[in-house]
Formats: structure tokens, sequence, C-alpha cells
């Protein structure tokens, strides 16, 4: 099937709407971000008082480093090679994830397979004998303040993520704040799903038809920004 | 110890290792590892290895290299997609592997290395990779119960060391690197640079000395 928008304008936007959700903050923030469509929001983030932590060691993460300025001792929890800014630190591991753990992390942006109507979020692994792998995904689930996900709307063959009940193997249990898809911005208020922001290709029967999760519309749903 | 205090070769360093031994070994991909000590421990043949480390770097580089030769038995660490050679091994039956959530694998190394047997934690409560550990609830969330996670040798790296073992260590090369110094029984430091005793500032020292038995210096 032919998405609504392409895979390319999907990332950009998603990453693009979760960066305008830490420009309106009147405080400095500290935000970790996942590897995927998460580390692109780093590049639509315009604050000086926004730092990136990354789990392997670093508060104060700069823009990915080229050319000579690659240094194989300095990365990012993706494992690729960033900057630093200035006032940036070095912490070892239990003290990175103590920053983590103690919720002094604002915000975790992560990816996701799928998250349900309850806020369960399935993002480890599928279960397919290849991957074997847990990171640092549900420690940053269950201690960052706020945590929201960034991810397509639906699957590669067009299945919805935002589903009735996680089918994956569950990473955190009703931890999700926000979801934010190229259709559309869902917050978690009291245990219920709303849909706040819609994308400009569908309507909000067509969002129906590809979400099989249960939501509830916001009286004052805003288009979201294309 | 002689005229050379903690500095052996690294040949005299991994001739302390016993075959069957838990290892840890610090680094994050391919970032702080002791890459002296690693290939020399692969090229030794040593086998029956527990493997503690946060991943095992890239097919047949870094720690990679131990399982292409078939000197793992088992791995205790968290993140090994970097690494597909290690799913195929062990859906094959051909080494065991313990999946503990990056931060409860930080906090237990530390844990190891300073007296506390155990700790709670609400990563993985309720999760596969909770299954069938001691839960409690405290102010209404339940937590984990997880064990210290101690090693016989530990492998490390840093950037800088004085004679004594006094230890720096470089940006993100840092990650695991000082709590395992201080959770193994025999603690063995490979270092870039190494500098006179008191030309370390006091203040910028990571790992005091006490935590480290032997050094070599990266060549």
């Amino acid at each position: 099937m032919v998405p609504l928008v392409s895979e390319e304008e999907a990332k950009v936007r998603i990453a693009r709407r979760i960066a305008e959700e830490f420009a309106g903050a009147d405080h400095g923030l500290v935000i970790n971000l996942g590897v995927g469509i998460p580390t692109l929001v780093a590049d639509y983030v315009q604050k000086a008082d926004v730092f990136i932590q990354a789990e392997n060691g670093i508060l104060g993460v700069g823009p990915l480093a080229v050319g000579e300025r690659i240094d194989r001792q300095l990365i990012n929890a993706g494992r690729q090679p960033v900057t630093e800014t200035p006032g940036c630190s070095y912490f070892d591991s239990a003290a990175s994830f103590g920053m983590i753990r103690g919720g002094h992390v604002d915000a975790t942006v992560i990816g996701a397979f799928q998250v349900d109507q309850e806020g369960n979020i399935a993002n480890w692994i599928i279960p397919n004998g290849k991957q074997l792998g847990v990171g640092g995904a549900m420690d940053l689930i269950t201690g960052a303040r706020q945590v929201i996900i960034g991810m397509q709307h639906t699957t590669r063959d067009g299945k919805p993520k935002l589903v009735k009940r996680c089918t994956l193997p569950v990473t955190g249990f009703a931890e999700a704040d926000l979801v934010v898809t190229e259709l559309g911005l869902f917050a978690f208020e009291d245990g219920k799903l709303i849909l706040r922001e819609i994308a400009p290709e569908v309507t909000v029967e067509a969002l129906t038809a590809l979400t099989e999760a249960a939501f509830i519309i916001a009286p004052g749903l805003k288009t979201m920004a294309a | 110890m002689g005229d050379r205090g903690k500095f052996r070769t690294v040949a005299e360093a991994i001739a302390l290792i016993q075959p069957g031994s838990r290892i840890m070994v610090g680094g994050f991909g391919l970032a702080g590892y002791p890459e002296g000590l690693v290939e020399a421990l692969a090229a030794s043949g040593i086998g029956d290895l527990t493997i503690i480390s946060n991943d095992l770097g890239s097919p047949g580089v870094g720690l990679g290299k131990l399982l292409t030769n078939g000197q793992i038995r088992a791995l205790v660490g968290n993140y090994y997609n970097w690494n597909p050679e290690v799913g195929l091994a062990y859906s094959r039956g051909e080494i065991g592997v313990t999946l503990v959530p990056q931060g409860t694998f930080a906090e237990a190394i530390r844990a190891a290395g300073v007296g506390i047997p155990a700790f709670y934690t609400a990563a993985s409560a309720g999760t596969q990779l909770g299954k069938g550990k001691e839960t409690k609830v405290f102010d209404g969330r339940t937590y984990v119960l997880e064990r210290a996670i101690h090693a016989d040798v530990a492998l490390i790296k840093a950037s800088r060391a004085d004679d004594l073992g006094n230890l720096v260590y470089y940006k993100t090369a840092r990650n695991f690197n000082p709590l395992m110094a201080m959770a193994a029984a025999l603690t063995i430091a490979e270092v870039d640079e190494s500098v006179p005793v008191g030309s370390l500032d006091p203040e910028s020292v990571v790992t005091p000395h006490i935590f480290v038995d032997i050094m070599v210096r990266r060549v």
C-alpha cells in the first residue's frame, strides 16, 4: 500500500513536532533520545537550555561528528560519533542511570514497535531468534519523568502500531505519556488516550481505520503541521 | 612487587586468567574497551569463559573475537544486537545469555564493588526479564529485587594512570570501567599513558588506586 506520507517525510515531521514540545518550556530541560526517529529530534531543538543526555555517560551531546571531528571514544548510545557542547560532562554508567532512575531526566524520546491503549510500550524485542538486546529501554521508560514515543503510525505492511493490547513483549507498563506519529499526536490523560492533533492528509474516520487502540477526540482538535 | 610496581606485560597479565573464569570487560560498543587485553585474551585461547559486558562488539571485532574463537560459555550483559553472531550462537544452544537492563546491569556491578548484595529497581517489573524475580511494592509501585554482579577478573580501560594505579578516563570511554574496577577479585587496567605519582590532580582521579591490582600499557 502507498503510505499517505512518505517514510522520509514522516520521520522529519515526527521529529520536528516532538522538538516543538520542548520549545515551550520555561526552564532548562534534560532529555534522552533513543535511536532512529528520536535521534533526529536533536536537529530541530533550537533552545540553548535543552541538554541531551546519552546513557553511555554524557550530558551535553552535540551534533553528530563528521570528518576530522570523529573521535571513536566519543559516541552516543547508538554508537554514532558525536561532539560535545560547552558545559558538557562525562560520568560512569551507574551515575548515568542514576540520573534516569532518579527522575532527574525530564523526558525520554523513544521509538516503539507497539503502544497500546493502556499506555504499555513494546519496544525492546521482536522475538525472531535474531535479536538479543534490551539496552537502556526498560530503565528509561520507568525512570524518565515524561515518556514520549515517536514512531510511524503503521508497520511497513500497514498494520496499526497503536493497538488495543501489545502482542509483543512489553518494555514498561502504563508509562507512555505522548505518542507522535506522522498522522497525529496522542496524549495519555488519566489513563485515556486522547487525539489532540491530526495530520492534514487524514480525516478522523481514516485515522480511526488505521488505529486499533480506542481513543477520544480532544475538544478543539488541532491540525498538525505538515 | 618490585620496581615495576603494578605494571606487567600483557602476556603476564593474561597468564593470571584461569579457564572457566567470570570476566568483566569495560566498554560500550567499541568505545573504552581494553583492546590490547582483549586481543591477547583471544589469542590465548583460554576458554569456558563467562563474559560480563555491555555488548559483544561487532562480529569478529573486539570481544566478538572470543565468540568467533569458541572461548565463551556464557554471557551476562544487555545489548547484543550489534553482534548478530550472539543471537545465532544462543539459538543453537552453544552459549548461555542472561540479559539485564542496562541501568540494572550498571548498578548491579557497582553494588558488587561496594558491598551491597542486592537492590530494588522498577526496571523490568512485570516483563519477560523480570520473570521469576522477587518483587516488592514500595509506595504503590512494584520493584524487582536484583542481585549484585561479581567477577573473578575485570579487564578495564583508562586513559591515564599514575604508578600507584590512580585512574583517569577519557570522554565516553569511561562507561562501565570505574564500576568494574571495584567489582572483581582481580582488576587489570590497560592504560594509554602513565605518569609519576603526584602528577595527577587528586581532584581529577576517578578510580582511586585501591581498586587496581595490575596495569598494562597500551602499545
